[in-house]
């Protein structure tokens, strides 16, 4: 690990509207390292999705900030690409895969020759060498999701965010996926923050998990997973430490469901 | 490869089976009419070709009235989809703009035409306008809806991959309207040949609805029959060439949506 590469610093959202104030996010505070895989699990309603548009630059923050390789966040990094969970509203119905693979690489003003080389990287890391020009409404869930994955690698990101990715198909599926992220975060060695409700799925595949409290949301504990770099959906999530992990993650959801903070130290919106 | 070209065929005959029993019916019922008015549809048949081919009123007035609802179509086109992106994008300027847009879109066009006759004449300009006065409001309303329904989602995905300016006007916004556009502009469409014959019946020298006029003004009835009949076929042709233009614009959007109704996922 070599140094701090997203540096999350007190982060709190107030939604306003209608006449009265949602405190989403209460205080969010940790930081990923270059080249780390971290997962965020937190109880259905505690500003997860939040979470990941506040870091994604796609929502500003009512107070604190998130800072990536040193740069105050203000709109969506450069270097940053994020794989939502709606795969189906995420890719352009009017364009091939191809080309929803290839226009932030336009975007990028990369010349051809390399966007054609990336494409067919990414294509082929995803196990999709063969549908370029395939619309994405032909192709299943689960391959459509690979093309949304496959959209975010060839961008080359610094750091790759996932909202939720898997949890719209089906068991397979998901197994699948999971292997493929984890292959594709060794192989390509990008920071990755992998936002889910599931705990196996977490432990599966993180270095580190933190656990969020339901909203008014803070960060309630960082667990390190220590299971061996290989892993592999028989073996690990069969072993005595997997079970170990998922029985500590299990209650500390169950208590973060219950869990309210007390009252912060200024007023709201006070600071 | 047969099974396909027998099922084309069927429905090329459950297409023209209603025209063709239509105009039999006609043949039949004024096959010995001697009214003055309705003449046998024999004798209207047989005239077109003297009318509307040997006289060269194919180039002198159909052609003229045609480049008239183009150049208005396409200007209209152009207006609508500009004006409707910017106001779709806009929540502030949907306000602002909104009851101005409801009163000017009750106006009937074809009472502006002695309007615009005192600022653009009796020429080309005045048809012209007309003709966008009344197509740019589908066109302007359906492409506000349609920019206002882009996906959320969509909308996310382009700012975290950095699609912004004209990549994001084309790509994202245009693209996704563009099924209402599309709708808005086949509204539009119909409304501009009816607004094409309009503006030729007020002042003009030439054109389709200018002659269905003076040969009903003189009394010409067979002939006044054939234009109005060409009228009819013009209009078949063009809403044809839009279900085309429909098909291969909207190819994503008819694979979509069988997708979903299909369910299968």
């Amino acid at each position: 690990m070599t140094g701090t590469l997203l540096d999350v610093r007190g982060v709190r959202k107030v939604y306003e509207g209608h006449g009265r104030s949602v405190e989403a996010i209460r205080d969010l505070t940790f930081t990923v390292a270059k080249g780390e895989m971290v997962c965020v699990v937190g109880p259905s309603g505690a500003g997860k999705t939040t979470l990941l548009k506040c870091i994604a630059g796609l929502l500003a923050p009512t107070s604190g900030e998130v800072v990536l390789e040193g740069e105050a966040v203000a709109g969506p990094p450069p270097g940053m690409a994020v794989v939502f969970q709606e795969y189906g509203r995420s890719l352009f119905p009017w364009m091939t895969v191809r080309g929803n693979v290839e226009l932030p690489l336009k975007q990028k003003k990369l010349p051809r020759a390399r966007r054609v080389e990336l494409l067919h990287q990414a294509l082929d890391a995803v196990g999709l060498g063969d549908v370029h020009g395939a619309y994405p409404w032909q192709l299943s869930g689960g391959m459509q999701q690979r093309v949304a994955i496959a959209r975010a690698i060839a961008y080359e990101p610094r750091i790759l965010l996932m909202d939720e990715p898997f949890a719209a198909v089906d068991a397979q599926t998901r197994a699948d996926l999971e292997d493929l992220v984890r292959s594709l975060w060794q192989g390509l060695g990008v920071t990755t923050l992998f936002v889910t409700h599931d705990i196996d799925e977490a432990v599966y595949l993180g270095q580190r998990v933190l656990v969020l409290s339901a909203a008014p949301t803070l960060v309630l504990d960082d667990v390190t997973v220590d299971l061996p770099a290989e892993r592999d959906q028989l073996s690990t999530r069969s072993s005595a430490r997997f079970a170990e992990l998922r029985g500590h993650l299990f209650a500390q959801i169950q208590r973060a469901k219950t869990y309210h903070p007390p009252d912060p130290p200024h007023p709201p919106g006070g600071n | 490869m047969t099974a396909l070209l027998r099922r084309a065929a069927r429905n090329t005959l459950a297409a023209a089976a209603l025209p063709i029993a239509l105009l039999a019916l006609w043949w039949v019922f004024t096959a010995d009419s001697d009214s003055y008015y309705l003449p046998p549809l024999s004798d209207i048949l047989a005239s077109v070709d003297d009318v509307w081919l040997h006289s060269g009123r194919l180039r002198t007035d159909v052609l003229p009235s045609l480049l008239r609802l183009l150049a208005g179509f396409t200007l209209a086109v152009l207006l609508g989809v500009g004006v409707g992106v910017a106001i779709g994008s806009s929540r502030r300027l949907r306000a602002f703009c909104e009851p101005v847009l409801e009163f000017l879109r009750a106006i009937p066009p074809p009472v502006l035409v002695p309007v615009l006759m005192l600022f653009a004449g009796i020429g080309n300009t005045m048809k012209v306008l007309v003709i966008v006065s009344g197509c740019v409001w589908p066109i302007l309303l359906n492409t506000v809806e349609g920019v206002r329904a882009v996906d959320q989602v969509l909308l996310d995905t382009a700012r975290c991959y950095g699609v912004r300016g004209p990549a994001r006007l084309w790509h994202l916004i245009i693209r996704s309207a563009s099924p209402q556009i599309v709708t808005g502009m086949r509204q539009g469409l119909s409304i501009g040949i009816i607004l094409m014959v309009i503006s030729e019946m007020f002042a003009a020298s030439n054109g389709l609805g200018f002659s269905i006029i003076q040969f009903q003004r003189t009394f010409a009835v067979t002939e006044m029959w054939t234009g109005i009949l060409l009228l009819g076929l013009l209009g078949f042709l063009l809403a044809t060439a839009m279900r085309v233009f429909e098909r291969r614009a909207l190819n994503w959007y008819l694979g979509l949506r069988q997708t979903q109704r299909g369910g299968d996922r």
